[in-house]
This record gives C-alpha cells, structure tokens and sequence, in this order.
C-alpha cells in the first residue's frame, strides 16, 4: 500500500476509490444542509391553491409570484423589519467590536497591574451564569430595557469568549516594541489602541465583527422576551411572531375568530416562506465570503494562554 | 512610568504597596476597559446575585418601589422554592430529557466533526473539498426560526414534503407534531445537522496545521492509513477535542434554547414530556405568571449544575491528562 501512494503525487493520499466515496459522502451531507432552502423557495412560488390541494411539491404544479407581490404591497411592515434587523446588526455590531478589543487589548498588556483580577473576571462568566431569569430580571426590571432597541443590543454586546480571541490575538501579533515606541512619543494608551493597535488587527476585528453581526441578524429570543412593540420587531421577530399568532389559533379554535377572519388575517403559507426567504437570502450570499474569517475565529479562540 | 519596568516587560517590585506602585499607565488601561468592565458587572455578575431571587417569596411591596426595594422587602423562604421545582412533577423528566439530549449530542456531533474532518483532509480534490465545506457551514448561519419553517415544510401533516412522499408509496399520513416517539431522533438529526460544518472545520482547521513531515516520515516507515491516522492525526486534534468535551460538558443542564422550542411548534402539548427541558421550561415560566422566585430556583439549580458538571470535567482532564485541562 505504502508503494502504491509512492507514486503518487504527495505521500499521504487515499486511494482514487476511496476518493470517490468521500466525494458521494460529502454530496449527500451537503445537498442535505442546502436542499432546504429549495423547499422553502418552491413553496413561496407557488400558487396557493396548488399548495392546498397537491400539498408542497418541490417542482410548483402552478407557478405564481403573488407572495412576493403580497411582501410588496405590504412593504410598509416589511422594510420597517428589515430596518429594524439592520440597525440592532450595525449598531451592535459596533459596540461589540469597542468593547471586546478595547478590553482584550487591556487584558493582552502583560504590565497592567489588574490583569489578574481581569482575567478572572472574564473567565467566571465562562464556567457560570446567573442564569436566563437572572439575566430577564435585570434587563427587564433593574434596567427597564423592555421595548426599547437597547434589550436588543445590550445583552449579546460582549462575551468573554470574543474577548479571549482579541486577547490571544493582541498578545500573540502585535509586537510590544510597536507599543513601547509609541510610548515613549507620548501616546497614551487609549490612542495605542485606537490609532495603533486597531489598525494592524483587521482579521481579529473582522472575525469577531462578523460573530456578532451574525448574532445578531439571527436573534429572535431577546426580541421574544422584551420587545412587545410592533415598531421594533426585526425581521427574526416577525417571522416568529407569525408563526406564533398561527399556532395560537391553531390551538384555540374558537378563540373568538371564525374560520373566515382566521384565514384572511393570517398570511398564507407562500408568504410566511416568503419572508423566510428574504431573511435567508442575504446570509446565503454573504456567509461563504465570511467563512474564513470564522475559521480563523474558532481556531484563535482554541488555543490557549 | 518608564523607570519602573525592564525591557522585557516584567515588573521590578520594589516592595512598595499596590497603590504606589499604580502608574499612568495602569490608569489609561482602566479607564479603556471601564465601559467593558461596566457591562460584564452589570450583565455578567448582576444576574449572578439572582441566587437571591430563588431564595426570597417575591412580592410588590406597597409604595411602588423598584424591583430590588421589592426584593429586599419581600420574606425569606428557605429552600422552599427549591422544594417545590424538586417535588414537582416536571423536575426528573426535565433532568432526564435535558441530560440524555446533551449526551446523545455530543457524542454525535464529536464523532461526526471527528470523523468528517478526517475524511475531508484526506480527500485528493481540495476544491471540492472546500465546497463542501462551505455547503456544510450554511445551517451554521440559520437561526432556529428559519430551521423551524424548513422542518415545518418538511413535516406538516397536511401538505408536508414528507407525508407527501409517504401518502405517494401508499403509506399513511403520519402527524409529526402529535407523535412524541419521533421527537428524539428530529432533534438528535436537527442538531447534528446545524453544528456538522462547524464541527469538521474546527478539527480539519487542526489537521491541516500538522507538520507534513511527520506524514512523510510515517509513511517511510511503512505506516498504514489508519496507522498514520491513530499515531499522528488523532493526537494532534486532542488538545481540541478536550477543550470542546469540557465545554461541552458544561452546557450538559442547558439546552440549545431554539431547537426545543421553535422546531418542535413551541412545545405542545402532545410533545411536552419528549422535548421539554430546563430552558422551555423556565422560558414558560418566565411567559407564564408562575411566583418568579420558583422560576429562579430551576434557572438558579441549573447555573450551578452547569458549573460543577464543568468544573468536575475539567478535574477528570487534569488527573487523566494534566496538560490539556483549561483551567
């Protein structure tokens, strides 16, 4: 056997036949984690009788853009949530990418004479928590957060698994001489960091920005606890809140709505696929360009000390 | 500020006390971490003080006063709160579900990462290799609420692709959301589906930073596949492997909130004994008006569960294995 990979190209290689496995494996597993999207598109282009009576056919037996036309027309309530997604995305973005560099930065200066105590500070909240009605009570009753933007981004703002990875960074590839000469001109150490340290740490910064960014596009559980108002539902939270309103009635049907108004104030099962899609669409287009930076992120965040 | 410190950077304690020894610089470096430090104190170890909560019988004092002037007024009851979550009908089927969930999943997703990650770093077409990588990845990036349309288009009784394909054989329509023995193995397939390209990356990620000339030297030596696989590959992915294992270990009383909840349809009631754990049922609670010091007693039992159970990993590792344990 040993012979045989000889002659190949590089020493360490399979056999063509096991190659040819490997590659029906993975087609399968990743047919498997792509297919879905397709069952929810069909279904949203398809016409809704057709749907009632055929059941969901992954090739439409009757095409028909109506749910999208209907998202148009309700465009109002639409792109209200989608402002919404993308304000909490950006802004809390922001505030994440400031408040884990500034204290990995802090925790990365071997000199820093609370390094210790920070360093425990940060690393208790990773083997304890206070828990989810700890955390409701707080943002909820202490801080009075509920339907305002800031329930949405506060709590998912920082995490010390964010702040490890820019620590690991800062400590492993910004050299100390950079720091000790900017010193010695005069810098302080809040323009080190924002005007030196910054600047060279693109990749930690990407990596950690698109975790939250992430984060916080797919949020729907904080939205779920604290936010009641319809003006501040995102996208997460709208279609949640759909498919919650349809199961309530669904599980009590008489609960004051005939059939009739049950059926014209929901929206149809195309629509609701609809706006899955247009909550998808963005994250499949963009993900496999960010990919890497989350690699380089899992890969940071697991090497120790 | 620069006399005090060598060049290497360490410090020379001139034995004078901590606040003397404080310079500009550790004043500069506070200051920045100040907002940081504010959210941990107030998001972190804020809710840590909730223990209280679980101890007291909260009531709304008269007055309209805030949440912790009601708190601090309310009575004491003992381990009261705890009694009754302990006694309660719910408590072992939560313990249950929630720990043989955890154990299915991570013994799953730890063989599958494991395994696939051997399997995409040995493959010859690294092009396509990256592909399916990037195809795995995709779930990764959904949140539950989207899973749970797919799962929904997939299983609903009515019109769903799966009764549509078994009614099509000549089968009967099987009604998913009312049947609890398929529950644990939806979710068990759910899970392993969402983390597979996240799991393989990490420890292809590992692979991949292996010197190749230990392969060589291997295969000079006359190594088999499996040979180079268990005496190279395997070791080198171990220090993650543990690492993920005791933080695994730690969530083994949390469950993966979204997945309990949003795919099985918001826990109904045909499925609540199957797919109930800790989080759905503190999360009704929280929704419910159930007296919040109960509430806290479960949310509280499960914050220390979850520290002893990663505490006590990480005591195995380091009697097994000193060098890999993480504390």
């Amino acid at each position: 056997m040993a012979k045989q990979e000889e002659s190949g190209q590089s020493l360490n290689q399979i056999k063509k036949s096991t190659n040819v496995v490997f590659n029906i494996v993975f087609l399968i597993l990743g047919v498997m984690c792509v297919i879905p999207l397709l069952f929810v598109f069909s279904i949203s282009i398809t016409e809704e009788e057709a749907l009632r009576t055929n059941g969901y056919q992954l090739i439409p037996s009757v095409f028909s853009g109506s749910a999208y036309k209907f998202l148009w027309n309700e465009r109002g309530m639409i792109l209200r949530a989608a402002f919404m997604s993308i304000l909490v995305t950006i802004v809390g973005t922001l505030i994440a990418i400031a408040l884990d560099t500034s204290m990995g930065y802090v925790v990365s200066r071997r000199n820093f004479r609370l390094k210790k105590l920070y360093t425990w500070l940060i690393f208790i909240p990773m083997v304890f928590n206070g828990g989810m009605l700890a955390s409701y009570v707080v943002v909820n009753n202490i801080l009075g957060l509920s339907n305002t933007i800031w329930a949405l981004i506060l709590p998912l703002a920082c995490s010390s698994f964010s702040v490890t990875i820019c620590r690991t960074f800062f400590r492993t590839t910004v050299p100390d001489s950079i720091i000790e000469s900017a010193k010695i001109d005069g810098a302080g150490q809040f323009r080190i960091w924002s005007q030196i340290v910054m600047p060279i740490s693109k990749p930690v910064i990407a990596t950690i920005g698109m975790f939250a960014a992430f984060g916080y596009w797919n949020d729907w559980f904080q939205a779920s606890l604290y936010i009641q108002d319809k003006n501040l539902q995102t996208l997460q939270s709208l279609l949640n809140n759909i498919q919650k309103n349809i199961e309530y009635i669904a599980n009590n049907p008489y609960g004051g709505l005939s059939l009739q108004q049950y059926k014209s104030s929901m929206p149809t099962e195309s629509v609701r696929m609809a706006i899955a899609i247009v909550i998808i669409v963005p994250i499949a287009c963009t993900y496999p360009f960010f990919q890497k930076y989350f690699i380089s992120g899992l890969t940071i965040g697991s090497v120790k000390e | 500020m620069g006399n005090r410190k060598t060049s290497d950077g360490g410090r020379i304690n001139s034995g004078k006390p901590w606040w003397k020894r404080w310079s500009r610089d550790d004043t500069e470096l506070f200051l920045l971490s100040l907002p940081t430090l504010i959210w941990f104190l107030i998001f972190s170890y804020l809710p840590m003080f909730g223990i209280i909560i679980a101890f007291k019988n909260y009531r709304l004092q008269p007055g309209g006063h805030g949440f912790i002037y009601n708190l601090l007024h309310s009575e004491w009851a003992g381990f009261g709160n705890f009694n009754y979550f302990f006694t309660s009908n719910s408590f072992t089927m939560l313990l249950r579900n929630t720990i043989l969930y955890n154990i299915a999943f991570i013994i799953i997703s730890a063989s599958v990462a494991v395994g696939g990650a051997l399997m995409l770093s040995s493959m010859r077409n690294k092009r396509g290799s990256k592909v399916y990588q990037t195809m795995m990845f995709l779930p990764y990036f959904m949140s539950w609420v989207v899973i749970s349309y797919f799962v929904y288009a997939l299983l609903t009784p009515e019109r769903g692709y799966i009764n549509g394909i078994i009614t099509k054989l000549g089968g009967e329509r099987i009604m998913w959301y009312q049947e609890p023995k398929y529950w644990p193995f939806i979710l068990i397939f759910l899970n392993t589906w969402k983390g597979m390209g996240y799991g393989m990356v990490l420890y292809l990620a590992s692979i991949t930073g292996i010197d190749p000339s230990l392969y060589e030297a291997a295969v000079m030596d006359g190594a088999t596949k499996s040979q180079q696989a268990k005496h190279i590959t395997l070791p080198a992915i171990k220090p993650v492997f543990i690492m993920m294992l005791i933080l695994d270990c730690g969530k083994i009383f949390n469950s993966d909130f979204g997945l309990f909840y949003q795919v099985t349809g918001r826990v109904p009631a045909s499925l609540y004994t199957t797919v109930s754990t800790f989080d759905t049922y503190i999360y009704a609670a929280i929704q419910s008006s159930s007296p919040i010091g109960q509430t806290a007693a479960a949310s509280f039992f499960q914050a220390i569960c979850s520290c002893g159970t990663i505490l006590f990993a990480n005591w195995v590792v380091s009697k097994l294995d000193n060098e890999n344990r993480i504390i």
